[in-house]
């Protein structure tokens, strides 16, 4: 007689037993790699001990994989496994970054620098540190998303504390030149680098050493591992000095107190390897990829601009698709997972600031697709995008009075609309 | 005797599970009258914007991310007998106008001008952050409207000879002079 009820649990709301659609939003998340899947189980099921517990063989085993999954992140961006602190995702990463660094320095230094696009949590990091009484300086990019080194050089002050910007932006995939920024900030004493490279670990070549960071934020799904965890770099030598946001027990040299999450950290550890080993073979796969879609779509549709530099990160595509809107778009591509950078599309019904901080037209924004392909997207799905996209784009193209406005030889940037 | 129950039990879960049905409401967040809207528009299209039985309603603004072109032709009783729309916008926005130029049709000026909004939002059923999209379908009617009755002013009150008219249509910013030279 069984004591109690076996239920399954139901999976409500998801699409099982259909069709699922195509992914292509890997900036936004990536699927779990299934190898790091299999690293990760055991630690669910049966090796489940606390990897702070030093008495017994449940915690040695636990230490043991998370100073494993430390190597192999450290591994991955060529630092030493003791500067590496897990966290709970990059947006913490970044906020202890930023935060803890202009706490720890607040007598003396009172200035940061970033970029105008930058994620929300670093610009709501550096808006909450500015009502604190810090200086921001938020430098411009240029029209293809690339920020100019001489306008750093010149935005650096003495007391500056920290420069932070992104390695790969997420909206546009526009790569940075850490390098050059790197140089020019270890000029300046007492001034840290801080770049937020959770889209570009795993994915481009990236080394602390070599290009002078001194803090990096990494995250753990954007590399094809598991939602929840993160790791923040913190230099040692030179030693990065700044204030914890979470205090506690001090593990994790003191910066970030709290038990680890052994599954979490096993499988961001095993992502981040598998990673630095199939980086070319990815980096190959998807730029063919990119390289079909965009020369596919510009074959067959006309007047599509490409927001951002055309030698980004290739499997980040930013189009727009003049005077039809994003959402609309997305609408039709109901069989297909994509991310558009129009007002309807987001919560607080504003456009894209990033592509705003490009320098694109206002009715570009609204008409923007993002497409991001990664290690697991086929021909196939490109191809049957393609094929969606031109048709529903003709269609609405056809319903639309701005495309009718520029069929009849008006130019739409003379009107003066009606505001609402 | 175990397995036969544990077999029941998990056999019911089963049935229990297969039989979830997910509303459409669930698939895309929209309401399947947006997407019939979206799927099949009626009335897309235009009207001659210079005959003078037809009004154009323009609202909106590419930097919004909304433009609504709304166009209709008034027969002598006052009675709109077409109509035709144009929408740059998001699903809801085009199902908004779509559904409005249906709704228009075969009614009186002052009928039409008296839809309201939130008729719309409420046979769509529209969200509360789509409500500016059945906004902006209310004044493009009204815009129309207004561009109708002053074109049938203009005519209708021809001024002396001996002047020239300007006037500027709303729908394309075009302007047109017109001499009408005096015949003495």
């Amino acid at each position: 007689m069984l004591g109690f009820k076996l239920e399954m649990p139901r999976r409500e709301e998801s699409l099982q037993g259909k069709t699922r659609p195509i992914y292509l939003d890997m900036q936004a998340t990536t699927p779990v790699d299934p190898r790091v899947l299999d690293a990760m189980l055991p630690y669910m099921t049966d090796q489940y001990g606390n990897p702070h517990s030093r008495t017994h063989a449940y915690g040695w085993e636990a230490e043991k994989a998370v100073e494993d999954a430390r190597k192999h992140i450290a591994d991955l961006i060529g630092a030493d496994p003791k500067d590496i602190v897990f966290t709970s995702g990059a947006t913490e990463s970044n906020n202890m970054a930023l935060k803890g660094v202009a706490h720890f320095h607040k007598e003396r230094k009172r200035h940061i620098i970033t970029t105008q696009t930058e994620h929300k949590c670093v610009l709501d990091s550096c808006r909450k540190l500015q009502e604190e009484g810090f200086d921001v300086t938020y430098l411009p990019v240029q029209h293809n998303g690339v920020i100019r080194l001489d306008e750093l050089e010149a935005a650096i002050r003495p007391d500056t504390a920290i420069v932070s910007i992104m390695a790969v932006n997420n909206e546009t995939g526009v790569i940075q030149p850490i390098k050059e920024i790197g140089d020019i900030v270890r000029q300046h004493r007492g001034v840290y680098f801080h770049t937020d490279a959770a889209q570009a670990a795993g994915k481009i070549p990236i080394d602390v050493n070599e290009m002078n960071v001194d803090l990096m934020s990494l995250s753990g799904h954007k590399l094809y591992g598991p939602k929840g965890i993160g790791a923040c770099y913190v230099r040692r030598r030179p030693r990065v000095r700044l204030e914890p946001i979470i205090n506690g027990g001090g593990q994790e040299r003191g910066l970030r107190s709290g038990t680890l999450a052994t599954p979490l950290v096993v499988g961001m550890g095993e992502a981040a390897r598998i990673c630095k080993q199939e980086m070319t073979r990815d980096h190959t796969w998807i730029k063919h990829l990119s390289d079909m879609l965009v020369t596919k779509i510009n074959a067959r549709v006309e007047h599509v601009v490409r927001n951002g530099d055309p030698n980004g990160y290739p499997g980040c595509v930013n189009l727009s698709f003049a005077y039809v809107e994003g959402e609309s778009l997305l609408m039709a591509l109901k069989d297909v997972a994509l991310s558009s950078g129009s007002a309807c599309t987001s919560a607080s019904l504003e456009p894209s600031y990033v592509l705003r901080a490009l320098g694109a037209a206002e009715d570009m924004a609204h008409s923007s697709l993002r497409f991001g392909m990664g290690r697991f997207t086929t021909e196939a799905e490109i191809d049957f995008v393609v094929e969606k996209i031109v048709s529903v784009v003709q269609r609405l193209r056809d319903m639309s009075p701005l495309w009718e406005m520029v069929q009849e030889g008006i130019d739409i940037s003379t009107i003066d609309w009606a505001q609402h | 005797m175990l397995r036969s129950a544990l077999a029941k039990t998990v056999l019911n879960a089963n049935t229990r599970g297969t039989r979830v049905v997910v509303p459409q409401v669930l698939a895309r967040g929209y309401h399947e009258k947006v997407i019939s809207h979206y799927e099949k528009p009626r009335n897309v299209g235009s009207l001659p914007k210079n005959a003078p039985d037809v009004g154009t309603g323009l609202v909106g603004a590419p930097a919004c991310g909304d433009v609504m072109k709304l166009q209709i032709r008034v027969d002598e009783n006052g009675i709109i007998s077409d109509v035709k729309f144009k929408t740059f916008g998001c699903g809801s926005a085009i199902a908004s106008s779509s559904y409005m130029t249906e709704r228009v049709k075969g009614l009186s000026l002052e009928d039409a001008e008296k839809i309201k909004n939130t008729e719309i939002a409420k046979e769509l059923c529209l969200p509360p952050v789509k409500l500016h999209c059945s906004m902006l379908a209310e004044d493009a009617i009204r815009s129309a409207i207004r561009d109708y009755r002053k074109k049938r002013t203009n005519l209708s009150n021809p001024k002396q000879t001996g002047f020239i008219d300007v006037s500027q249509s709303a729908a394309t910013g075009e302007t047109v002079a017109t001499a009408h030279p005096s015949s003495v």
